[in-house]
């Protein structure tokens, strides 16, 4: 991983207009860990979280996006947008993290590929979702107010898997009740934060050459 | 009750998704000298639309759509053999499925439910339907309007298998078909060669009698 882009954006000039620090337009589940590895970095960059609730709702992200104002980095995948995000910020100058969706920011297109190769009924958690399955899932598909829709939901899964970033026993035995709730295994993928590190690096380096 | 409060009563338990009330007053009505048909038609499917049309115009969700669609499958397993026996015809038939290596159906499920409540038979395949399943249920079926829906951007290239799959089977001019599902376009569709593309449940329904009527014009030439 360059160094460049901890000297670059450790520093006041910017190529863009948005102030000192870049300024990184991040979905909910991911601002907090870009807010980590910025910190361990050294990175000084400006994270505009948007409600991670929009996972539930992708046809939202483009606009969420665009009334969040000016961004350098627009911390999504393609995350169900299909290609709106990209149309959007395409004149912008703004990137986004690369990747479908940030499975494959998070674990890589190839593991993730294999996933569903292996297991086409997997569905996939992440240490945000498992950590507020409650609130963005079981509410925000309206299953706590209509509990018989779960078969409708979820029926056709054949296992859950974590993709476990920064797992602890706590999220462990979260993961296993959501995973029980479904009445399915858990398979736990330690995917770490390095890939997601990587692809800010980058679009920061990239910012310093422009 | 008197006949119109009870089928105002269904459409509002219908609107609502209340199972167990839209049961009794099916079997109320039933009971009580309704029709099946006057249920279904004056009742059921005017009910449906209106959920249809909150969803369009964002008043309904999801979890609303489908649990209003479940109350009235409900309903529907106590009308359909008495329906059968009256002789009432269906104003089309649909086969519908999520392609080969897709699990996801929820956006199939609120287009079988639309279509069930615009009075389309339905016969739901399922997920993870191969081409050859599909084909074998076109001979078996026999729909006027055969469905694929696809929610992953690596499933949606069955699209294409299912067709060549059709056409091997000499069935391509047999039957019309749509295509749906989130990732997919009209330009996708057309790609494809399918007939029909939809963005949602509801734009499925018109574009499914929009095309049904067109092929019937043109057997009738």
């Amino acid at each position: 991983m360059s160094s460049s882009a901890t000297e670059r954006t450790s520093t006041t000039g910017s190529s863009t207009s948005l102030g000192s620090n870049p300024r990184v337009v991040a979905c909910g589940a991911l601002a907090g860990h870009i807010r980590d590895i910025a910190a361990r970095r050294g990175w000084q960059l400006d994270v505009h979280p948007l409600p991670a609730r929009l996972h539930n709702r992708p046809g939202q992200i483009p606009a969420a996006v665009s009334e969040a104002g000016p961004a350098t980095i627009v911390a999504y995948a393609d995350c169900g947008t299909y290609g709106q995000l990209d149309e959007l910020i395409k004149d912008t100058g703004a990137r986004r993290l690369p990747g479908l969706h940030c499975y494959d920011l998070l674990a890589g297109t190839d593991t993730i590929s294999d996933v569903f190769h292996v297991e086409p009924g997997t569905y996939l958690l992440t240490d945000y979702l498992v950590r507020t399955f409650d609130r963005t899932v079981v509410a925000s598909l309206g299953l706590d107010r209509y509990p018989e829709l779960w078969p409708d939901y979820f029926g056709h899964y054949t296992r859950v898997a974590w993709l476990a970033q920064q797992p602890t026993p706590g999220l462990e035995a979260e993961a296993r009740r959501i995973a029980a709730l479904f009445g399915l295994p858990l398979t736990r993928i330690d995917t770490g934060l390095s890939r997601l590190e990587a692809a800010l690096a980058e679009l920061l380096v990239v910012e310093e050459s422009e | 009750m008197t006949r119109d409060d009870l089928l105002s009563e269904l459409y509002d338990k219908t609107l609502v998704g209340n199972g167990p009330d839209v049961l009794t007053l099916t079997r109320q009505g039933l009971s009580d000298g309704l029709g099946p048909e006057a249920l279904l038609y004056e009742a059921l499917i005017p009910a449906l639309e209106e959920v249809g049309a909150r969803f369009e115009r964002g008043d309904f969700f999801v979890p609303e759509m489908l649990i209003a669609g479940k109350a009235m499958a409900g309903a529907l397993d106590i009308l359909r053999p008495l329906l059968a026996e009256t002789g009432a015809e269906t104003i089309g038939k649909v086969v519908m499925g999520t392609v080969k290596g897709d699990v996801h159906d929820i956006g199939k499920n609120l287009v079988n439910i639309m279509f069930e409540g615009a009075g389309f038979e339905v016969i739901d395949l399922g997920v993870q339907v191969s081409p050859e399943k599909f084909v074998n249920a076109v001979i078996e079926h026999k729909p006027d309007i055969l469905g694929f829906s696809a929610f992953l951007t690596t499933t949606m290239p069955m699209f294409k298998a299912n067709m060549n799959a059709l056409t091997k089977a000499g069935l391509r001019d047999e039957v019309i078909v749509m295509v749906g599902g989130a990732p997919v376009t009209q330009e996708y569709a057309d790609v494809v060669g399918a007939d029909g593309y939809a963005a949602d449940a509801s734009a499925a329904v018109v574009k499914a009698k929009e095309l049904l009527r067109r092929r019937r014009a043109l057997t009738k030439v």
